[in-house]
């Protein structure tokens, strides 16, 4: 049984994109701040804080979650992918390449966590298709592109164009 | 948007967190995914989350002499990608695809959803439409039983929803599940479920305080004629507010619409 005092900061272990971290959080840590703040992994987003906006999506043990849902005192031992994770040593993944491409994004506030719930939609469901595309872009909120590109980008990656 | 100042108790046993239920201001911690938001709003200050995500054995879904058990930690996205549940509850499966996003289907719990009694929120009436058995660290309790109102529920504050068990449907059962929301995966404005088998039942969703059996509608059901006037009673019976997002009329509206057409697929569906 784990206790962690309130006001009082515990030590958080996990592993952040194949590499093991460590630091320190009060149990109230939300792990988006966490991520930004104590690890410096400024790639996660943060819009909204309540799960509904979805600029803050990661991966936790390779599922694509809301980092503000969750706090960092509960990472200990798991598997944390954020989008710092994505490209490769030749540059960037298929997704961000194609949303390059395809003018998918502007401002790329909302690109993190798209790349995030996508890479998981991939690896699960690589011949998805533009409904079922669509309808886990319906938890992002894109303020600038209107989804077009974004659609085009990754219709593109799962062999639909 | 930062939530308040609470200890942490990561319980390795349900005794654990039922002993540590019992004393303080303290709430339970599921997927986090209606809490978290509750507590960076500052609506809720607990002085103590008992997380039970690390207590083992309490995410499955097992044959229940042909229906099914599931673990109050079984998480949205593995009830709705399961091939038991697609089988054997095709209504449970058609509904999954509209509790929110993917990123919250991976984390939200079926226990969590039950708990946390939001009347516009699918799993709460899937458990009514199936009557599911809520069984708890103290009982078990009928889904009828379950829901008291808004974020209301006959749990007391030290008790575990621990599993759901889901009795067999008829074979032959036909069902439809019909919901409108203005952009996918947003809580309901309302939806309907029915099963047509043995017996009719109906139940509307986001229409009253907590989900409800439209029991007058279910009783004029006879054949396919009668759908018209079943989803006019139904329209009748439900008793909605009016908020920012549609009107109680729109609401009273929509409960017909939907209503004839699940009542449309589940006739259809039923052999
Ligand atoms: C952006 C967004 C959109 C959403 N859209 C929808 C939607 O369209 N439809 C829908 O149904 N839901 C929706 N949800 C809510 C989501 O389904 C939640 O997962 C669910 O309501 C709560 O489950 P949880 O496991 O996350 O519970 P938590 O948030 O951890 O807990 C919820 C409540 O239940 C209590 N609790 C949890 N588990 C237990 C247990 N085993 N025993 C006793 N008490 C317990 C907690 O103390 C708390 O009070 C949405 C959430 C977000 C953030
Ligand atoms: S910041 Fe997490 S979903 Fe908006
Ligand atoms: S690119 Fe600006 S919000 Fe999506």
């Amino acid at each position: 049984m784990r206790y962690l005092e309130a006001g009082k900061r515990h030590s958080v272990r996990f592993t952040l994109n194949g590499r093991s971290v460590e630091g320190e959080a009060e149990p109230r840590l939300l792990l988006s701040d966490f991520l930004r703040h104590h690890l410096g992994a400024f790639g996660t987003h943060v819009g909204c804080e309540h799960g509904s906006c979805g600029a803050c999506t990661i991966r936790v043990d390779g599922k694509a979650v809301r980092a503000c849902l969750l706090y960092a005192v509960q990472m200990d031992g798991r598997v944390v992918e954020t989008v710092e994770g994505l490209a490769n040593p030749d540059g960037l993944d298929a997704l961000q390449a194609a949303l390059q491409k395809h003018h998918g994004l502007q401002c790329g506030f909302c690109t993190p966590g798209i790349l995030m719930s996508l890479s998981q939609l991939h690896d699960e469901e690589p011949k998805a298709d533009e409904a079922r595309i669509r309808d886990v872009l319906s938890g992002h909120i894109c303020r600038c592109t209107g989804y077009h590109g974004i659609v085009q980008a990754a219709l593109e990656v799962f062999g639909k164009s | 948007m930062k939530p308040p100042a609470f200890e942490y108790l990561a319980p390795a046993t349900l005794e654990e967190a039922v002993a540590a239920l019992g004393g303080e201001d303290a709430k339970i911690l599921a997927g986090g995914q209606s809490l978290v938001p509750m507590l960076n709003f500052r609506l809720l200050a607990p002085s103590l989350l008992v997380d039970i995500t690390r207590i083992p054995g309490l995410d499955y879904i097992e044959d229940w002499d042909g229906g099914l058990r599931i673990g109050a930690l079984t998480r949205h996205h593995t009830l709705e990608t399961s091939p038991l549940v697609r089988e054997r509850f095709p209504v449970l499966h058609a509904a999954m695809a509209h509790v929110a996003h993917l990123a919250i289907r991976n984390r939200g719990t079926i226990g969590g959803s039950l708990c946390h009694g939001d009347p516009a929120a699918e799993l709460p009436g899937l458990a009514l439409l199936l009557d599911a058995q809520l069984r708890t660290t103290q009982r078990t309790i009928p889904a009828t039983d379950f829901f008291e109102g808004t974020l209301a529920t006959a749990l007391a504050e030290d008790e575990i929803l621990t599993e759901i068990l889901l009795p067999a449907l008829p074979p032959g059962t036909g069902w439809g599940f019909e919901e409108f929301a203005r952009r996918s995966g947003d809580f309901a404005l309302t939806a309907v479920a029915a099963t047509i088998g043995a017996e009719v039942r109906i139940v509307a969703i986001g229409a009253n305080e907590k989900p409800i059996r439209l029991a007058k509608a279910e009783g004029l059901f006879s054949d396919q004629s009668s759908i018209d006037a079943v989803a006019a009673a139904a329209q009748d019976e439900v008793s909605p507010d009016s908020d920012l997002h549609a009107s109680a009329d729109y609401r009273r509206h929509l409960v017909g619409v939907l209503a004839r057409r699940a009542l449309k697929s589940a006739w259809e569906g039923a052999s």
